[in-house]
């Protein structure tokens, strides 16, 4: 059964997506562990859990659908990924970095970090930002933290 | 009390378990394990070797997976016959555990072909298991000259693995490449120049002619030098269990979608069992771990009582050797779409208005995006494949299916 789950996600609504990328920003600052943003991000390249895609016109930003049938954690060689309370977490001291759950993905929400290892969006619930940066640093309000049932 | 055993207790058994368990709390479980180990996740021996995990964090579930779940396990124990009238299992101890519903996740075994004067070589090694890998851990130090036979996923992984511990490294394979059964000439290609830039040596379309203790005569008349022998020739499933009841067996354990085999009250799972490529519509043996977890899990249900399938099972890999990772899955069949840089080569195969298969070498990103269209076999026509063979995004789709996937006002 599908989309019988209550849980919040991240939405986006694409026709208000400005395409700025900030989202990307404040993803990487918000799992950066710093409180300064230009020390966390400024002159490096970011690895962020969030992404941009589209073309010149149409934008919309992409991040893990937190399935409730996960094709991810199934995958994983290294048991390094887990769905506990509707978020789908990984283990970064049990992750090898084969990428598995890149190649499974049915979104391409999916990427490693600067070492290799997989990190992935965890709805900053671990962080020090506590709900969604990318959801509280959207100008436009394009992204949406709430419920809705489930992607199919 | 419904009675449920496995024999075996890899991944699959794990999917087994847990399966029952979502549907039935109460059944009794007793799982059959060779291995005297919790289940572990097979595919990180090569990373123990690099040191990139250690066998605590290999574990697949917690220390208290079995008490959690209800299961008695017993360890060092192989099934020896079946006795299908009585629905009953043998062990090889003579412990007789009667079931209701059986699963059979026994895996597959190092195949060794006959090789002559292999008898003369004091100790060879496989490199299947993590008592494989401690085995070779305890056998190899700097100045361990170590010969495998065998270039495939497995033989390269030992390389990896090894190539920090050990002096040298040589692999030989009858193909023509190294990875034969995954990518084509072009792209093993790259592969073995990025092994051997790490320094491990090649003797491709070459096999042993003779062994004599230390020494591996080849056919071309190289000779190797060796001091450790690690046979990763190839696997055979285990199906002997089944095929001595009469059971249905190809390579592999016939089952369908619900992972039933030929024998009622038999079901299977994982590396041991073939199953229907939807890629390509043939039965193979499918030995990767992420068929195992859902093979495992769907039998579960149905031994349960519960009802699930898994009927869209593709070969699909996701393999780095020293930081180059390559990328297939379904079949490489139809037109062709290539796309090469320098360090990286993508080809995309489609037919009949479907994706068929893929091979990435260096080009990752979001690939589960083809690996979806392949395994929902979904119309090429559908999406704007110009936009998607260069890049594997979503904004190929169109705004509808989107929307769906999404499920926003996208």
């Amino acid at each position: 059964m599908r989309g019988n789950e209550r849980m919040k996600r991240v939405y986006v609504n694409e026709p208000w997506c400005l395409g700025c990328h900030l989202c990307e920003y404040n993803c990487a600052f918000a799992n950066s562990g710093l409180s300064d943003m230009v020390l966390a991000l400024k002159g490096k390249p970011i690895y962020p859990r969030i992404h941009v895609e589209g073309d010149d016109k149409i934008t919309y930003a992409v991040s893990c659908r937190h399935c409730e049938d996960p094709l991810c954690v199934k995958c994983c060689i290294a048991g390094a990924l887990s769905r506990e309370d509707g978020v789908i977490r990984v283990d970064r001291s049990r992750c090898v970095g084969c990428l598995t759950c890149v190649l499974v993905c049915p979104y391409g929400a999916l990427a490693p970090g600067a070492d290799g290892v997989m990190q992935k969006c965890e709805l900053c619930l671990q962080n020090a930002c506590g709900k969604p940066a990318c959801v509280t640093g959207c100008p436009n309000r394009a992204i949406v933290y709430e419920e809705r049932g489930e992607a199919e | 009390m419904k009675r449920y055993v496995i024999v075996g207790n890899g991944v699959a058994a794990a999917g087994c378990i847990e399966g029952i368990r979502s549907v039935d709390r109460e059944g009794e479980i007793t799982v059959l394990s060779e291995e005297k180990h919790d289940v572990y996740c097979r595919p990180l021996i090569s990373y123990y070797l690099e040191g990139k995990t250690d066998p605590e964090r290999m574990r697949y579930r917690d220390p208290d997976f079995y008490d959690r779940m209800g299961c008695r396990v017993l360890y060092g124990s192989r099934a020896a016959h079946i006795r299908p009238e009585s629905r009953e299992v043998e062990a090889e101890d003579g412990t007789v555990l009667p079931y209701d519903a059986l699963c059979l996740a026994t895996g597959s075994t190092p195949f060794v072909p006959p090789m002559e004067g292999l008898d003369s070589v004091p100790r060879t090694f496989s490199f299947m298991t993590l008592d494989d890998a401690l085995a070779l851990e305890g056998a190899t130090d700097k100045t361990s000259r170590v010969f495998i036979v065998g270039a495939g996923l497995i033989g390269l992984k030992c390389a990896e693995g090894l190539c920090g511990r050990v002096a040298e490294i040589t692999v030989c394979d009858l193909a023509d490449r190294v990875l034969s059964s995954i990518l084509d000439a072009e792209c093993a290609g790259m592969v073995q120049k990025h092994l051997e830039k790490h320094g491990i040596r090649f003797l491709l379309g070459d096999s042993v002619r003779q062994f004599k203790g230390g020494t591996a005569q080849m056919k071309s008349g190289a000779v190797v030098d060796y001091d450790v022998l690690v046979l990763a020739v190839g696997v055979r499933a285990n199906t002997g269990l089944l095929r001595e009841i009469g059971g249905e067996v190809g390579r592999g354990i016939a089952v369908n979608g619900r992972m039933e085999t030929s024998v009622p009250g038999i079901w299977a799972a994982g590396d041991c069992t073939e199953s229907e490529d939807i890629s390509c519509g043939t039965r193979r043996v499918l030995a990767i771990l992420p068929n195992a977890v859902m093979q495992g899990r769907t039998a579960g249900v149905n031994m349960a009582g519960g009802e699930a399938a898994f009927d869209c099972a593709i070969p699909m890999n996701s393999i780095g050797f020293f930081g180059l990772h390559i990328m297939t899955a379904g079949t490489y069949d139809g037109d062709m779409y290539e796309e090469k840089t320098e360090g990286s080569v993508k080809r995309l195969f489609t037919k009949d208005d479907r994706l068929l298969g893929f091979i990435l070498v260096g080009c990752e990103e979001r690939a589960g995006i083809y690996t979806a269209m392949i395994r929902e076999k979904t119309p090429l026509s559908s999406v704007n494949f110009d936009i998607l063979k260069k890049k594997a995004t979503t904004f190929a789709f169109s705004r509808e299916i989107r929307r769906k996937k999404f499920e926003g006002m996208v």
